[in-house]
């Protein structure tokens, strides 16, 4: 069998591809999806998102100090909720819980309730178990749990930031009108969820 | 076989050597990220890179801005110290702390960010010298391989008074309610995260 030049270079090219590169093994494999992952999970289903944005509408129409503790309020104890979820108790009903977060979020802000600060806090804060134990824990396989978290957190921080941003039309009446409106909106979407939960 | 032909003992010679090329050792930079720039680079981008040393570096950060300018230096100082004196002893003795030591750190730092709490010079400085101890262990430990070491330890500590500065001293002047607000609500997302995290810590087994 004869082999010219050519089988010589190939030799020694095979050689050189087969040269060891730096092992980087394990570097920071999946941090950036786990981040994105995480961010977009609260913005992937409609019942949450209405949900956090109603919360930071209901924080704007009631001023402050609600309208930043409802926001602060609701990613803690959503957290918690995770958590919870995560340590394997379980929580029955949890697609009703959020439904009806939906219906109650959108039904305080229609109706501009306007309840003592503990009761709003209390509200939101379980319905935020319902959407934690729900949504914190679906962290796909391979992927930093830690980035996960805070691209979710952020995430629903961000979302309660757009309805606390639009909330500040209620400073003018048209925009009161407004606000209402959409919290009518946010009610008959939740009812569309508790069908849906239900059904 | 002549001329131009490969005779097979060229063949083997060829073969061999890029067997042993293949497999010469090289370094496996497991879990670190490196610069090219040296030990001290590789160590102040591990900490940059590092989100579990540093949310909660920042939280403390944030936490003593709240209380103000002494509080501020107290931890410029002591964090980054202690950070030092974990370090050397990771370093030297090489173990670990659980996972759960990361997620209790943002959810106390973050909680305490959160809650705006009038906290005293005293707890402070203990808090200060708690998390760089702990986190200083971690990264010592983490660092312990020869090509970073004591020296990109340095750079993890020079990262950590870094960011401490530039921080506290974001914090400290700002008096408008609603800008302490966001920095409350970035404490508030800490927390939420730790919390998240103790769960994955418990689901894991560690």
């Amino acid at each position: 069998m004869k082999r010219g030049p050519a089988g010589a270079w190939a030799l020694a090219l095979l050689a050189v591809l087969m040269w060891a590169p730096p092992a980087h093994a394990h570097v920071q494999q999946g941090q950036a999806a786990g981040f994105f992952t995480g961010l977009g999970h609260p913005v992937s289903g409609l019942d949450h998102v209405l949900a956090m944005i109603a919360v930071g509408l209901w924080g704007a129409q009631l001023g402050a100090p609600a309208i930043w503790i409802l926001p602060v309020t609701f990613p803690m104890v959503m957290a918690l909720g995770g958590m919870v979820g995560l340590l394997g108790v379980p929580l029955p009903g949890v697609e009703v819980g959020i439904a009806a977060s939906a219906i109650l979020l959108g039904l305080a802000v229609m109706s501009a309730l306007r309840p003592p600060l503990a009761a709003a806090v209390v509200l939101v804060g379980l319905f935020g178990i319902f959407h934690g134990h729900a949504h914190g824990t679906e962290l796909p396989a391979g992927q930093s749990a830690l980035l996960y978290s805070m691209g979710f957190v952020i995430a629903t921080g961000c979302l309660h930031g757009v309805g606390i941003a639009v909330g500040l039309i209620h400073r003018w009446l048209w925009g009161q009108t407004l606000l209402r409106a959409a919290g009518a909106v946010v009610a008959l979407a939740g009812v569309f969820f508790m069908w849906r939960a239900i059904a | 076989m002549s001329g131009p032909t490969m005779r097979w003992p060229h063949r083997l010679v060829a073969v061999i050597g890029g067997l042993t090329l293949a497999s010469c050792p090289s370094r496996a930079a497991a879990h670190l990220v490196t610069t090219g720039l040296g030990p001290l680079y590789d160590g102040f981008l591990h900490f940059a890179l590092t989100p579990e040393d540093l949310v909660p570096v920042l939280a403390l950060a944030l936490l003593a801005g709240l209380r103000g300018v002494t509080h501020g230096r107290r931890a410029l100082f002591v964090l980054p110290a202690a950070w030092l004196l974990g370090g050397v002893i990771g370093l030297t003795v090489q173990g670990g702390l659980s996972p759960s030591w990361t997620a209790l750190s943002f959810v106390l730092l973050g909680g305490l960010v959160a809650s705006d709490a009038r906290l005293s010079f005293g707890a402070t400085t203990l808090l200060a010298a708690l998390l760089g101890l702990g986190h200083g262990y971690l990264n010592g430990s983490t660092l312990a391989q020869p090509w970073l070491g004591a020296v990109g330890l340095l750079g993890v500590v020079a990262a950590v008074f870094t960011l401490v500065a530039l921080a506290a001293s974001f914090v400290v002047p700002l008096r408008a309610v609603w800008a302490r607000v966001v920095v409350r609500v970035a404490g508030s997302w800490i927390a939420a995260i730790g919390l998240l995290l103790i769960g994955w810590a418990f689901r894991s087994g560690t």
